[in-house]
C-alpha cells in the first residue's frame, strides 16, 4: 500500500469534494508525482486559487496557500521568486486559470519561471453552480447558457506554447497512471511546467448535461481525446473538439527566471565594482 | 548624517534598501514610477529581488507571496493602482501579511491628472477593500519624512502582520531637496524583525486576543496554511461563530490596543497661537510658509500636523477642540474634504475649511488669504 497518509492532512478529511469528482484524483497522482521527483515536504509549498480545485492545498502536509480568485500564479512567483531552490507548485480551475487569472498564465509562462501549474479542467465552474467557463464546449448547458453555449472555448494548452511555456502537457483523470508519469515529468523539469488535466464534474455539469452518472461524465471526456501521434494524424475537420493529450512541447534549453536574475545580479555588481554602475 | 539631494520618491527607495526590504514588485504607474526606477537599480545591486509584473494586481500578489515566505517586501503604486489592489489588500489584512504599499497621489477619480497633484486616495486608504479593516496609513510632510516614514512603515508592517499604507502625493514624491538623513547603521538599530515562534505547538493564528499573527517563514519544518477564508487559530477556514466573530475582533485589538506605538504628529507653534491650521503631506510645507510669514505680522498661527493619518490622532485632536474656537480652526487637504470629516467627528465641531483638486499644490499665499478672509488678520 502507498502510504498517502504521511503527506496528507488526514484531519482535513474526508475531502469536501462532491462523490465522483476528479479533484480527488489529481490530488493522489500530484502526491505521488512529488514522492516519484524525490521531494521533501518541507521544501514544498503548495498554492492554489478560488474554486473546488482551490481547496486541494488544504489537504496536503506542505507549506500551503489558498489564495484570491485567479491570483495563484502570482502569489506563487513570489514565493518562489524569492525562494528559488524551493519547490513550487500551483493548482488553479479553468475559471481561476483561463478567465479571471489568465494574464498571470500567460507572463508566467514567459518568464519561464519554475512553478508547476496545474488546471484541473473540469469545463464548468462547479462551486459555483455551473456558470459557463471558457473550456465549456459550445452547445452545452450551463446556468449562465441554459439554451447550450454560444460562446468558443480556449484550448489552454494552445495558449500556454503560444506563450512560449518550455514544458506542455495534457492529461486526464480516466487513467491514474499516465497522470501520474506526467506529472512526474513535468515536476522535474526546470522551467515553467504547465499540465491540463481532463476531470469529471459529475454534479454540476454532467448530471445537468443529461450523462445521468459519474462515469457517463468520465466516458464524455475520454470521447474527446487522443493520443497527441493519434491526433496529428487527424484530417483538419476530424480535429475539431478534439484534444490531443501526453506531452506536448518541452524545451530545455530556455533559462528559468530565477538562475537568469542571479546571473543579472551578478553582472550588476560586477559593474558597480569596476564603477560603471550608477 | 548624510547629506544628499534628493526627491520623495528616491527617498522612498532609499528607505526601501535601508530597512532591509527584500523583495519589490511593481508596476508601473504615474507619478510613483520613480520609485521602481531607483529600486531597478539598487536591488539588483545589493543582491535584492527586484520585479516588474504584467499588472497591479500581479505586482501586489507577488509582494504578499514573497513576504508570507518570509522576506521583506513591497509595491508601489498610484491611485487607479490602488484600486485595482483592493483585493489583495484585503487578502494581506485577513491572513496578516507585512506589506508596505507606497501610493504617491495624483488627480482622481479613475484616470483624473496623472501627472498632477492632489490628496484624494485618504478615504480610499482607510477602507481600501471589502470587509472590515484597520488600515494604518502613513503620510510624510517633508520631504525627509519619506525616507524616515518608509523606515517606520516596514517597522509597522513587520511589527503589527498587516499591510501598512504610505501616501506620498505627487509635490512630495517629485520635489528634490537639500536634506539630511540620519546614518545607516542608526537606522538599523531602529529596524523591527518578525516574531517567530519554534515551539512544538506552533500555530500561526493562536495568538493572545490583542496580539498580531506569527507567520514562521516557510520551509523551516512548520509547514501551515494560509487562506483568506475566515479562519481558525490554526489557519485552516472555519465559519464557525465565536471563532469567526474572534477573528476579526482581534485584527482590530491588535491595532487599537497598541495605538500609542503607531500615533504619530507634529505640532508647530501651537503653545501660543490663537489660530489653528490643520494639515498633512505637502500641504505642511506650504502651511509653514505661510505662518512664518504671518508671525512677522504678529499674528500667531500654529499648525497641528497628524503623520499617522489612520488610525486617526482623534484624542489629541478632541484636545485641541478645547483650546481653539472652530471659527479660528482652518482644514486644508488637496481633496473635497475627505479628512475635514474625520476632524469634525473628533472635535465635535465645524472648523473652516480649505481645499483646492485642480491638480495644483495650495500656496502659501492662498493660506494666508484665507486665514484673512475668515478674521481680517
Amino acid at each position: 500500500m502507498y502510504d498517502y497518509e504521511s503527506k496528507l492532512r488526514t484531519d482535513r478529511l474526508p475531502t469536501q469534494w462532491c462523490p465522483g469528482c476528479g479533484d480527488g484524483m489529481v490530488l493522489k497522482a500530484m502526491i505521488r508525482a512529488i514522492d516519484a521527483n524525490g521531494w521533501n515536504m518541507n521544501d514544498v509549498c503548495l498554492v492554489s486559487g478560488i474554486g473546488c480545485s482551490g481547496r486541494i492545498s488544504s489537504y496536503v502536509n506542505c507549506n500551503t496557500v489558498h489564495t484570491t480568485h485567479g491570483r495563484p500564479i502570482a502569489y506563487a512567483t513570489g514565493i518562489k521568486f524569492a525562494n528559488p531552490e524551493k519547490n513550487v507548485i500551483v493548482v488553479s480551475g479553468d475559471g481561476d486559470g483561463l478567465a479571471i487569472g489568465l494574464s498571470h498564465f500567460m507572463h508566467a509562462a514567459r518568464r519561464n519561471i519554475d512553478l508547476k501549474y496545474i488546471i484541473i479542467n473540469n469545463f464548468i465552474y462547479g462551486l459555483t453552480n455551473s456558470q459557463a467557463s471558457p473550456t465549456t464546449p459550445l452547445g452545452m448547458w450551463a446556468v449562465t447558457q441554459p439554451f447550450g453555449n454560444t460562446d468558443n472555448s480556449f484550448d489552454a494548452c494552445d495558449l500556454a506554447i503560444a506563450a512560449k511555456a518550455t514544458f506542455v502537457a495534457r492529461s486526464t483523470t480516466l487513467d491514474l497512471i499516465k497522470l501520474e508519469k506526467i506529472l512526474t515529468a513535468a515536476f522535474k523539469h526546470k522551467g515553467f511546467s504547465f499540465v491540463e488535466i481532463f476531470s469529471g464534474c459529475p454534479v454540476n455539469f454532467g448530471k445537468k448535461n443529461e450523462m445521468g452518472s459519474p462515469k457517463e461524465t468520465d466516458d464524455w471526456i475520454g470521447s474527446l481525446v487522443l493520443p497527441a501521434n493519434k491526433f496529428e494524424a487527424l484530417p483538419e475537420e476530424e480535429k475539431i473538439g478534439k484534444f490531443p493529450i501526453g506531452i506536448l512541447n518541452q524545451n530545455t534549453k530556455a533559462k528559468e527566471h530565477c538562475e537568469k536574475y542571479l546571473e543579472y545580479v551578478a553582472q550588476v555588481q560586477a559593474k558597480f565594482a569596476e564603477g560603471k554602475g550608477e | 548624517m548624510r547629506k544628499l539631494k534628493a526627491s520623495g520618491n528616491e527617498l522612498v527607495a532609499l528607505g526601501a534598501l535601508d530597512a532591509g526590504c527584500e523583495v519589490f514588485a511593481g508596476y508601473p504607474i504615474t507619478p510613483s514610477s520613480e520609485v521602481m526606477h531607483k529600486i531597478s537599480v539598487s536591488f539588483p545591486a545589493h543582491g535584492r529581488k527586484f520585479i516588474q509584473m504584467e499588472d497591479e494586481i500581479a505586482a501586489i500578489s507577488v509582494a504578499l507571496g514573497s513576504s508570507m515566505s518570509g522576506k521583506i517586501s513591497m509595491t508601489n503604486t498610484s491611485g487607479p493602482g490602488m484600486s485595482l489592489k483592493a483585493e489583495q489588500i484585503g487578502y494581506g489584512h485577513m491572513a496578516e501579511i507585512p506589506l508596505v504599499i507606497v501610493n504617491v497621489m495624483r488627480g482622481g477619480p479613475s484616470t483624473g491628472l496623472p501627472t498632477r497633484t492632489q490628496q484624494s486616495d485618504i478615504l480610499q486608504a482607510r477602507a481600501p477593500t471589502n470587509g472590515d479593516v484597520r488600515t494604518i496609513v502613513l503620510v510624510p510632510g517633508t520631504t525627509e519624512e519619506c525616507y524616515t516614514e518608509t523606515i517606520r512603515a516596514f517597522n509597522l508592517a513587520e511589527k503589527f502582520m498587516q499591510p501598512v499604507i504610505l501616501l506620498l502625493d505627487e509635490t512630495l514624491g517629485h520635489a528634490a531637496r537639500d536634506i539630511e538623513l540620519p546614518d545607516l547603521s542608526e537606522i538599523q538599530a531602529t529596524l523591527i524583525k518578525r516574531r517567530v515562534n519554534n515551539k512544538s505547538d506552533y500555530q500561526p493564528y493562536g495568538v493572545n486576543d490583542d496580539e498580531p499573527a506569527i507567520l514562521n517563514p516557510f520551509f523551516t519544518g512548520q509547514p501551515y496554511h494560509i487562506t483568506g477564508l475566515t479562519h481558525d487559530h490554526t489557519g485552516f477556514p472555519t465559519e464557525h461563530p465565536i471563532l469567526s466573530q474572534k477573528l476579526i475582533d482581534r485584527q482590530f485589538k491588535k491595532i487599537d490596543a497598541h495605538l500609542g506605538e503607531i500615533e504619530k504628529f507634529k505640532k508647530c507653534h501651537l503653545d501660543d497661537a490663537d489660530y489653528l491650521i490643520i494639515c498633512y503631506g505637502s500641504v505642511y510645507l506650504a502651511a509653514r510658509d505661510a505662518i512664518e510669514k504671518l508671525r512677522e505680522e504678529n499674528q500667531n498661527v500654529g499648525i497641528f500636523r497628524p503623520i499617522t493619518l489612520w488610525p486617526s490622532p482623534e484624542k489629541r485632536m478632541s484636545e485641541l477642540a478645547k483650546k481653539f474656537d472652530p471659527q479660528n480652526i482652518l482644514v486644508i487637504e488637496m481633496n473635497k474634504g475627505q479628512y475635514l470629516r474625520e476632524v469634525e467627528r473628533s472635535m465635535r465641531n465645524r472648523p473652516q475649511f480649505l481645499s483646492k483638486v485642480n491638480g495644483r499644490a495650495i500656496s502659501p499665499l492662498e493660506i494666508i488669504e484665507k486665514l484673512r478672509e475668515m478674521h481680517h488678520v
